[in-house]
């Protein structure tokens, strides 16, 4: 390089640098010299940077009955930077904790960090705040930070609302929104729609004087940001639904699954037994929390809706009667002879009933050889499925289209996949050599095959629409009530035609007219239905019955089990009707029966 | 100090002024440390936890390793600095393995109650590497892949403190350029990286939608006036995917590499969000002391917002707080003329070398200690975003000291010979 372009270079490096500082001291000028606010800041003995926590996002039901809503709280807050030598025993009497208890809290906000305000103290009560107030200039470093706390008009749909908690390290790490001590959505709603609900944070920088009081906002708070509330939801439940469910379902174990078919809206979701949401509130919530979870009889935080699996019993032969006809195995009149049983081997699977039976009579007896042998057909169908594998994997694939052995995947809380075996377990299971009747049963619900009851009543919506569903989900709308969910709109087509779904609806409504499921009649509508008894070897047989109504127009679907509530008929099937009679009348008529099934017990 | 010094050289003399400007700093480092320090109402103490006690023993053995380095034979400096490089790279590679995380990065080695951080030497042994190679490589390797080499030499220590989650000591690594572009390295790439701060703080600030727009508006113009030119619009749409490249580059780097605290600062500086955990804050805080400090200054030992230790890291990353708040507007434009007077000093000290090892060698330390010096005072008012870089010889720190220390004082022995 020549000598003349290096001392160029080394000029212009020079400039820059010298330009550089230039901005610098003209931007120090403007600080130090021109600007008075930063002078008459430090004048001040702190600056005191306070969290506006903002108001978590109310949850509506589809008719804007609040089911979720927020009540103050006061939390003390202290900053460890400035802190100087006070009366512990006077803070320990107000807030009627230990000295080590203090000393503790101390250290733990101190190792968070020395200058930004960490919890002390959550959720004084008002006389406490009061009290409090009024003597912290004795306490230099604590300040009253006030937040919400949720809290429930109804103690109802414990499960589906979820709970809120304090954020766990991890998430602090993760997220930079989050800071200790702050609230997050741990299930239900309040998890899926955390961001939706919590709002954004806002920020005040006040000036705080020698006696701990606030004396302004800094800046004229120019650097302060507004808390933005969080935003409101409506769900998809409808509250005087859920709540009659949950008195219906009072005693017993088990679980109801109320669905709008033609949107997937969730109308009512119980799981019994459940807890009383307020107890997952503000101080006692871990204590509660404990006391729920140990609980391992009642197991009230289990929510049998999507977790529980069951063997899905007779309910099951609808799917397996829509698939046998989209398979070509057997149309409308069809008929199998029923000798009162199917022979598998030197084993029966025993019928109630007799005879020659086509698909609607089928399903309005809930035929077992009458669907043990469509089953068998399916799945060993040689012309199109040359080996036994193909052809249980194509009615797998059938199965898992009309919403089984999956999730929805939706804003539902844990939901579980259920058992659905794959033809590889079989081979496995078997050493390859097994053919139709080894898995016969599977073609009336027992077996192999576990199912949630989401999952069952998502099959009633199949029905009910005849032929799609919307996946299941419980909020309807983020904001205001016309702006839908658009999540959960798109229509899924299970894969079976139309014209199919006819027989089947037909046999259900026999059923409830003149067949196993007489009890679900609703005065003034058809109602179609069908009754279920999911074998259960650990004692008395869970109740199931299915529901649709009505028939023409379906407004609701209901999936309802109660474990060891005996055959379908019998609980499930008068709880399911008197949901839908509710839902659909607006009032039930069935004294009666609404009567017994409110006293029963069956624990 | 350059007295003695002096005595023990046989040759033309170390610089006076370099070791005066040092001299310099260290003091008004150590007199800010211990103001930070100091407790009007307490008793002067004289523990080993003290900041201002422990500085001191960092000052005396910064002084003992300045006087080892001039005692050696340059040659040997000259000779082992590719030796040195792959040593700190080791010792920089080790803290994935040995090391303890202090404010979220993890390269910091502790030995007893001394914690030493390896990256800062790391800075020390890239300059020699580098000034080596080119005086070595400029005559024997072709000029593109020499280049390329000298990139990877700073990038690859770059690289692994990034990993470590370092990102301020990582971009000191960029301070390179300064040596690049002396010597024979483009001005073309410094508008291409205008260019790329441009499109990074574009696209952060509003969205990709509307960086992707801008680019193809510009690509249009381009296109009209360069309309003739078949390889002038092959140019310029091979720059146009580059640049849409680079902006997809900047979501994912921003959304993925950075920390979420960093994430915060730049959010901070650009004016995005609101920030809930801080940064705001330290920021306000620190523009408060020096803010207050006013023309004059409050004087020494009476700054309060730096005593009451309103401003977060003071003695370290924060210490031009205390500098701003006590001596003022006039002691703050002191100390950058001191700085500017020492870096100005090693470049034209450079510009004389007749070893070309001891120019590149200058321009590398001028680099740096010029980014340092500009990254960390810019963050205390609000310039740049919050990198927690120190400010050399200032800082409250022993493995900082020392590395500028040797980083200083290798010149000074260098120029020497």
């Amino acid at each position: 390089m020549n000598n003349q372009n290096a001392s160029r270079k080394y000029a212009i490096i020079v400039a820059v640098m010298l330009i550089l500082a230039a901005v610098y001291a003209v931007k120090l000028f403007s600080l130090q010299v021109i600007s008075k606010d930063y002078k008459e800041a430090a004048k001040n003995n702190a600056l005191r940077q306070i969290t506006e926590h903002p108001d978590r996002g109310l949850i509506y039901d589809r008719n804007d009955s609040l089911l979720v809503f927020n009540d103050a709280a006061y939390d003390l807050m202290v900053v460890p930077k400035e802190l100087r030598t006070f009366d512990t025993a006077d803070l320990c009497r107000i807030l009627d904790i230990t000295k080590e208890d203090l000393i503790k809290r101390i250290e733990k906000a101190s190792k968070y960090s020395k200058i930004i305000p960490s919890l002390f103290a959550q959720q004084m009560s008002k006389e406490d705040y009061g009290y409090l107030q009024e003597k912290l200039y004795k306490f230099p470093g604590f300040f009253v930070q006030s937040r919400t706390l949720r809290s429930y008009p109804e103690p109802i749909a414990a499960h589906i609302l979820g709970y809120v908690g304090e954020v766990n390290d991890k998430t602090i790490e993760d997220d930079p929104y989050y800071k200790m001590g702050d609230y997050i959505g741990i299930s239900g709603i309040e998890k899926a729609y955390e961001t939706e609900l919590r709002g954004v944070k806002g920020q005040r920088v006040v000036l705080v004087d020698v006696n701990n009081r606030e004396i302004g906002s800094y800046h004229n708070g120019e650097e302060d940001i507004r808390a933005i509330p969080g935003t409101s939801l409506w769900s998809t439940l409808d509250m005087s639904l859920q709540r009659y469910g949950e008195q219906l379902m009072q005693n017993k174990r088990g679980s109801i699954v109320a669905i709008e078919p033609k949107t997937g809206e969730i109308l009512c979701i119980v799981s019994s037994p459940s807890y009383d949401p307020n107890l997952l509130v503000g101080k006692a919530r871990s204590k509660n929390y404990t006391m729920l979870w140990r609980d391992s009889i009642k197991k009230p935080l289990f929510n049998r809706a999507l977790q529980a699996m069951y063997p899905p019993g007779s309910t099951f032969k609808l799917a397996n009667g829509l698939i046998a006809e989209e398979e070509g195995i057997l149309d409308a009149n069809t008929i199998y002879n029923c000798p009162g049983g199917y022979q598998v081997g030197s084993h029966l699977i025993g019928c109630h009933h007799r005879g020659g039976t086509n698909l609607v009579a089928a399903v309005q007896h809930s035929c077992n050889t009458y669907f043990c042998r469509a089953f068998y057909n399916i799945i060993s169908n040689k012309r199109k499925y040359p080996t036994i594998q193909e052809g249980y994997t194509a009615w797998r694939n059938h199965i898992v289209k009309l919403g089984f052995g999956t999730t929805f995947d939706t804003d539902l809380p844990y939901e579980k996949k259920g058992i659905l075996p794959t033809a590889e377990y079989f081979d496995k299971r078997y050493n390859r050599s097994w053919n139709g009747n080894t898995v016969v049963s599977m073609g009336i619900g027992q077996g192999e095959v576990c199912v949630t009851p989401i999952q069952m009543a998502n099959m009633l919506a199949i029905i009910a629409n005849r032929g799609y569903y919307v996946r299941p989900h419980v909020i309807k709308a983020i904001g205001s009530k016309d702006n839908l969910n658009v999540q959960y709109m798109d229509k899924i087509d299970a894969g079976i035609k139309p014209e199919y779904f006819e027989p089947i609806i037909q046999g259900m409504e026999m059923a409830a007219l003149a067949g196993t499921a007489r009890g679900a009649q609703i005065p003034g509508i058809r109602v179609a239905g069908k009754t279920g008894t999911a074998q259960n070897p650990h004692g008395r047989d869970h109740s199931v019955f299915a529901l649709i109504a009505p028939i023409d127009d379906p407004q609701i679907v209901v999936f309802c089990l109660v474990e060891n509530g005996g055959w379908g008929a019998a609980v499930a099937c008068p709880i399911a009707s008197l949901i839908a009679e509710l839902y659909l009348t607006g009032e039930v008529k069935r004294k009666g029966v609404e009567e017994n099934m409110l006293n029963l017990s069956t624990k | 100090m350059s007295l003695s010094y002096k005595q023990h050289s046989a040759s033309k003399g170390f610089d006076g002024r370099l070791i005066l400007y040092y001299s310099l700093l260290v003091t008004i480092g150590w007199l800010t440390i211990f103001s930070t320090s100091y407790n009007p109402s307490a008793d002067l103490g004289f523990s080993f936890s003290l900041p201002y006690v422990r500085q001191l023993i960092w000052i005396g053995t910064s002084v003992i390793l300045a006087t080892v380095i001039l005692l050696l034979d340059a040659r040997i400096i000259q000779h082992y600095s590719y030796h040195l490089y792959l040593f700190c790279l080791l010792l920089v590679i080790s803290t994935f393995f040995l090391g303890s995380k202090i404010n979220g990065a993890t390269s910091w080695i502790k030995i007893g109650s001394f914690s030493i951080q390896p990256t800062e030497f790391m800075k020390l042994a890239t300059a020699m590497a580098l000034a080596k190679f080119f005086n070595e490589g400029k005559t024997t390797v072709e000029k593109r892949s020499m280049w390329l080499i000298a990139f990877g030499i700073i990038l690859t220590p770059a690289f692994i403190i990034l990993l470590q989650k370092d990102t301020g000591s990582a971009l000191v690594f960029l301070s390179f350029i300064v040596l690049f572009y002396r010597e024979g390295m483009t001005g073309t790439i410094f508008i291409f990286g205008a260019i790329a701060v441009f499109l990074f703080v574009f696209t952060l600030l509003t969205n990709e939608i509307y960086s992707l727009a801008l680019l193809t508006f510009i690509l249009i113009i381009a296109w009209i006036i360069d309309r003739k030119d078949k390889k002038k619009i092959i140019r310029n749409i091979i720059i146009y995917v580059v640049a849409i490249a680079f902006i997809a580059a900047v979501n994912i780097g921003y959304n993925k590499v950075l920390q979420p605290h960093q994430k915060q600062r730049i959010d901070t500086l650009l004016g995005k969000t609101s920030d809930p955990k801080g940064a705001d804050f330290n920021l306000i805080q620190s523009k408060i002391a020096i803010g207050s400090g006013g023309f004059f200054g409050k004087g020494y030992l009476n700054g309060t917002q730096t005593k009451l230790n309103f401003v977060p890291e003071q003695s370290t990353d924060f210490i031009f707080c205390a500098i701003g708040e006590e001596w003022g507007f006039m002691g703050s434009c002191a100390l950058g003329t001191l700085f500017l007077a020492l870096v100005i000093r090693i470049l034209r000290l450079s510009e004389k070398q007749r070893n070309p090892y001891a120019r590149y060698y200058g321009y590398g330390i001028a680099g740096i200690i010029a980014f340092h010096f500009f990254i960390n005072i810019g963050m205390t008012i609000g310039l740049v975003p919050i990198i927690g870089i120190p400010l050399p010889f200032i800082s409250y720190g022993g493995s900082s000291l020392w590395a500028f220390t040797a980083m200083l004082f290798v010149f000074i022995k260098l120029n020497d010979n």
